[in-house]
């Protein structure tokens, strides 16, 4: 677009800061619109665009998670977002829009981006105090307060009236909230639109189970009220009354195009702003309108991708090109409602003349499968295929591993393997995969073809990817939803079968095996010592990969003393000194604190040794206190203090539990809702000495504000009202990772059985020095698989895994003490074995903000360490 | 009477720095030599080498700390600190051949643990 005629910059003023609104702003910003346009977004509500799509974990993550622009800004300074900025109405004539508050505001291109508001029926009562929707952040805020229990703390009742997708979000949410909640829904079955009537049936049974009542096939008549304008339930045609303290309205969305036909632009008989190919209105060229608020040829869409297609459309041709063109949208659904799998896609009810239905039903485990299939027409040279299939869509429900593969089947319209019902019979998949044409879209999130992958794979390509993850961060796949993840994983790994490329998962050249294999083999033959591992499973005597990996098996299993006998000889020298060596071959020690409470007597004890020992003191991140500069044989006699003063080893050494760290919680804290300082303390004390895969951290928040930074963990808990949030697997360091709610608002003692469980899984399924972020992400399933073990006890090793960490806290025992009460582990504790007190005259110390600090040794050797001050050593 | 490992010659100065119960299979511990810091290991078939104590990386002295195992069929110590790998009977490291630290010669004697230092300076 050339600059206007007054040589201005051409003004693009959009209106609404949803989703699909965010989106056009950022392609205009990322492509360089806005190297010749100044944009302006105007938008009525009083937040900057968020993740509707994911607002039922707005509970659980909260607003600033959902947004999709943190900064409430943008960068580039020529974009201007104005929030809380209601359009009000149109000029065409003057080419303006006028705000809310009386402001006119000139626009060269007008992109309407607004949306869709919920519909509510006309049903009497529909106003009543207790009324809901379900579409903002707003909403939810409003029906949470709703929910609360009442004051002598019984359960609130809801009812949801719409049984599609939206409905059972909300349903979803009021579950969350502890509402006894019931679904209503006129058509005959739940999610009409996607599912049969069998695929319905199956899910109201997966959504009973969880105690949720389902009415289907049944119109509510009124919104009932208690005489004071409250609700009190919903009356329905022919059935008694559901007695409920609120009602959320989820049976759909209308476009909001109320702007555009006061301004007398053509909209759809349905709703919705006629627009062309482009995205353009058809009343005027100046005008587009994108996302639930466009109807393109007259159709509306309330999903977010042909949302997201449309604004890049409408960017693609303000740039000038004539490429895109919106033509439909492939409106396939995978999504979890209620911890159920729910997927339907393409011809999903059969409506193609000479289509079949293959199904798979399982009613005991909940299971529903249909392949909508027809005859292959004749191919590109018009030979007849007989008993040829191609798969035109289908239906899962509780098990919808197979979307990612059946999907760009249809897409492909490639032919069906010989027993098509193979696809949808439980493991079954895999090994087809090679089947797909090059072609196929893979991840439709990102548009990544099969090609694509086995580009990225290829031994002769540029790329080389070497395993899933590269695969991933090279091309994009499976890096938004995650639906097509097992389907990419199941491409690569037949494409490194068919070109002999073994993918090398052994530990080490000792040992072909995987940590996890090693840990079942230990655990089978119940073996105790290296020795006897080496000789059965491996070869040689081992490394520093293999020889610490499986002391830290050992310990798991056996919990004995990490200096016992040959163990000793297995530890990385941070376990066999039970300290953390430092740049100058002397240990760091730390005691532990448990939750970082210390009693002034105690703290005084550390400061005595510590001045005694001259050693450099600091305090860590973890809470706690570690003293730097303790040669190796002073070790025992700094811990013959310590333990004597009732302090015991903090594992800071270990790949191991290091501390749960806590906020001051409810004791003190006005806002504290919970004690977080009693649970660290009983968390880090039943956890404490467990060796694992990698070290591991907790954290314990008391409230909301979350001061202990406990997201930022291996494992977080968050006080609520009604109990505690438990976070999984992040971290800090190089890649800080927030942890990820994994149960919400249990009980204590459910907290302890979860997490007792997630660590033993962990211990039992990571690789050796993988943390607790990426050992989730390895998993099929990621997070949701962790639930599905941890909480849901899919594999049914639940009891197993509590018992495993019940024998931990059992055997545990502090092993600085063990130590000192045995000469022949304290004999290791020496200098030199021909002189144990002579001190290694290669460790002198300088002096730096009145502590000691190392200085490089006598320079036998080249020493290239840099300046140092010497200020003379304090001993 | 054994020795083992760097060939000692008529002039070497053996110091008996320990008994064989003294030191674990499969470990290492520092020995005071000559005013020199030095390394003792101790295999798994009951062989005996010594290195410099002082690793050339990490300019500590610190390898007697590190773990024993072995690559092919070659006997090393992980230095404690970054891992480099030195071949027990050279002193060479695995990963670099152009970085080598000192050996020494070591005998056992009626369970007698000696290590042997050449009297010209090194």
């Amino acid at each position: 677009m050339s600059p206007t005629t007054d040589g201005r910059r051409p003004r693009i003023v959009v209106v609404g800061h949803g989703m699909v609104g965010h989106r056009f702003v950022a392609a205009a910003v990322e492509r360089g619109l806005t190297e010749t346009h100044d944009v302006v977004v105007l938008a009525d509500e009083p937040r900057a665009a968020y993740d509707r799509v994911a607002l039922t974990s707005f509970f659980e993550v909260g607003a600033e998670a959902l947004s999709l622009l943190p900064e409430g800004a943008y960068a580039d300074p020529r974009v201007e977002l104005r929030l809380t900025t209601a359009v009000v109405a149109i000029d065409r004539a003057t080419r303006t829009v006028t705000t809310a508050a009386g402001e006119t505001v000139g626009y060269d291109e007008l992109v309407l981006a607004t949306g869709a508001a919920p519909f509510v029926p006309p049903v009497p009562g529909k106003d009543l105090d207790g009324c809901f929707v379900y579409r903002t952040i707003e909403d939810l805020e409003a029906i949470r307060a709703a929910a609360a229990p009442g004051p002598d703390g019984t359960r609130r009742r809801g009812v949801v009236i719409g049984g599609g997708l939206l409905g059972l979000e909300a349903a979803n949410a009021l579950h969350q909230l502890g509402v006894d909640t019931h679904v209503v829904e006129m058509a005959p079955r739940l999610m009409p639109v996607q599912l049969d009537e069998t695929g319905g049936a199956v899910l109201v049974r997966h959504i009973e189970k969880l105690g949720l009542t389902v009415h289907c096939g049944v119109a509510s008549t009124e919104v009932l009220d208690d005489g004071t304008g409250r609700v009190a339930g919903l009356g329905l045609r022919d059935a008694d009354p559901i007695h409920a303290d609120l009602v959320v309205f989820s049976a759909g969305i209308r476009p909001r195009d109320a702007l555009a036909r006061d301004a007398e632009l053509e909209v759809a008989p349905r709703g919705g702003v006629l627009v062309d190919e482009q995205l353009r209105s058809v009343s005027d060229p100046r005008v587009w309108a994108i996302g639930e608020c466009a109807a393109p040829a007259g159709v509306m869409y309330g999903l977010v991708a042909p949302g997201y297609a449309m604004a890049e459309i409408v960017v693609d041709t303000l740039l000038g090109g004539s490429a895109g063109a919106f033509t439909g949208a492939d409106m396939s659904t995978k999504l979890k409602l209620l911890g159920v799998d729910v997927a339907s896609f393409g011809d999903a009810f059969a409506t193609t003349p000479d289509a079949l239905e293959l199904v798979f039903s399982d009613a005991v485990a909940g299971l529903y499968k249909k392949l909508v299939v027809a005859p292959a027409g004749p191919d590109a040279d018009g030979t007849a295929r007989d008993d040829a299939w191609v798969l035109l869509g289908g239906i899962l429900v509780g098990d919808a591993s197979a979307y990612g593969l059946l999907r760009p089947m249809v897409a492909s319209q490639m032919l069906l393997p010989e027993n098509p019902e193979e696809l949808i019979l439980p493991e079954s998949r895999g090994a087809l995969q090679l089947g797909l044409p090059d072609e196929a879209v893979v991840c439709s999130c990102n548009n990544v073809t099969k090609r694509d992958l086995l580009d990225a794979v290829d031994v002769d390509g540029e790329h080389t990817c070497e395993d899933l993850g590269a695969v991933k961060a090279c091309t994009g796949a499976g890096t938004t939803c995650g639906s097509c993840v097992p389907t990419v994983k199941g491409i690569v790994e037949d494409y490194f079968a068919s070109v002999g490329k073994e993918v090398d998962r052994s530990l080490c050249e000792h040992f072909a095996l995987t940590r996890q294999e090693l840990f079942d083999v230990v655990a089978v033959h119940g073996y105790r010592t290296f020795t006897e591992v080496v000789e059965a499973h491996g070869s040689g005597r081992g490394c520093d990969v293999c020889r610490p990996t499986v002391a830290s098996i050992l310990a798991s299993q056996l919990n004995g003393h990490v200096l016992e006998g040959e163990t000793g000889a297995l530890q990385d020298t941070n376990d066999a000194y039970l300290a953390n060596i430092q740049k100058n071959g002397t240990y760091s020690v730390v005691p532990r604190i448990p939750g970082g409470e210390i009693t002034p007597e105690k703290l005084i004890v550390i400061g005595e040794v510590a001045r005694d020992f001259g050693l450099y003191t600091k305090i860590t991140g973890g809470q706690r206190i570690d003293l730097f500069g303790a040669r190796m044989e002073e070790l025992p006699l700094i811990w013959t203090r310590l333990v004597d003063a009732g302090f015991e080893s903090g594992h800071a050494y270990g790949k191991s539990l290091r501390t749960v760290k806590s906020c001051v919680g409810s004791t003190w804290c006005r806002y504290g809702v919970q004690d977080s300082v009693q649970l660290a303390i009983d968390l880090e004390l039943r956890y404490r000495g467990l060796r694992s895969p990698h070290k591991l951290k907790g954290g314990v928040s008391g409230c909301a504000r979350e001061c202990a930074e406990a997201r930022s963990k291996d494992f977080g808990v968050i006080a609520t009202e009604k109990g505690w949030n438990l976070y999984v697997a992040g971290n800090g360091g190089a890649t800080p990772r927030h942890a990820e709610l994994l149960v919400g608002d249990v009980g204590t003692e459910d907290l302890v059985r979860y997490l007792d469980r997630f660590l033993m899984y962990y211990i039992r399924t990571a690789d050796r020095l993988q943390r607790t972020a990426p050992w989730v992400e390895s998993l099929d399933g990621g997070l949701e698989r962790v639930r599905e073990v941890v909480v849901d006890d899919a594999l049914g090793l639940g009891s197993e895994l509590e018992a495993a960490m019940a024998r931990h806290v059992d055997t545990y025992f502090d092993e600085w003490r063990a130590t000192l009460d045995d000469p022949e582990k304290l004999s290791r504790f020496v200098s030199f074995v021909n002189a144990p007190d002579v001190p290694d005259p290669a460790i002198s110390f300088g002096t730096t903000r009145g502590q000691i600090v190392p200085e490089p040794g006598a320079p036998t050797e080249s020493v290239d360490l840099g300046a140092t001050i010497p200020v003379g050593a304090p001993r | 009477m054994t020795a083992i490992g760097t060939a000692a010659t008529t002039a070497t100065v053996w110091t008996a720095v320990c008994r064989t119960d003294d030191l674990p299979r499969e470990r290492g511990v520092a020995a005071l030599v000559g005013g020199r810091a030095v390394a003792l290991f101790r295999t798994y078939d009951d062989e005996w080498y010594a290195l410099d104590n002082r690793c050339p990386y990490a300019h500590a002295s610190v390898l007697a700390r590190g773990i024993v195992g072995t690559r092919g069929d070659v006997p090393f110590v992980a230095s404690p600190m970054l891992k480099q790998p030195f071949g027990l009977r050279d002193g060479v490291c695995l990963d670099d051949p152009d970085v080598r630290v000192a050996t020494f010669p070591v005998r056992v004697v009626d369970g007698a643990v000696h290590i042997g230092v050449d009297p010209q300076p090194s």
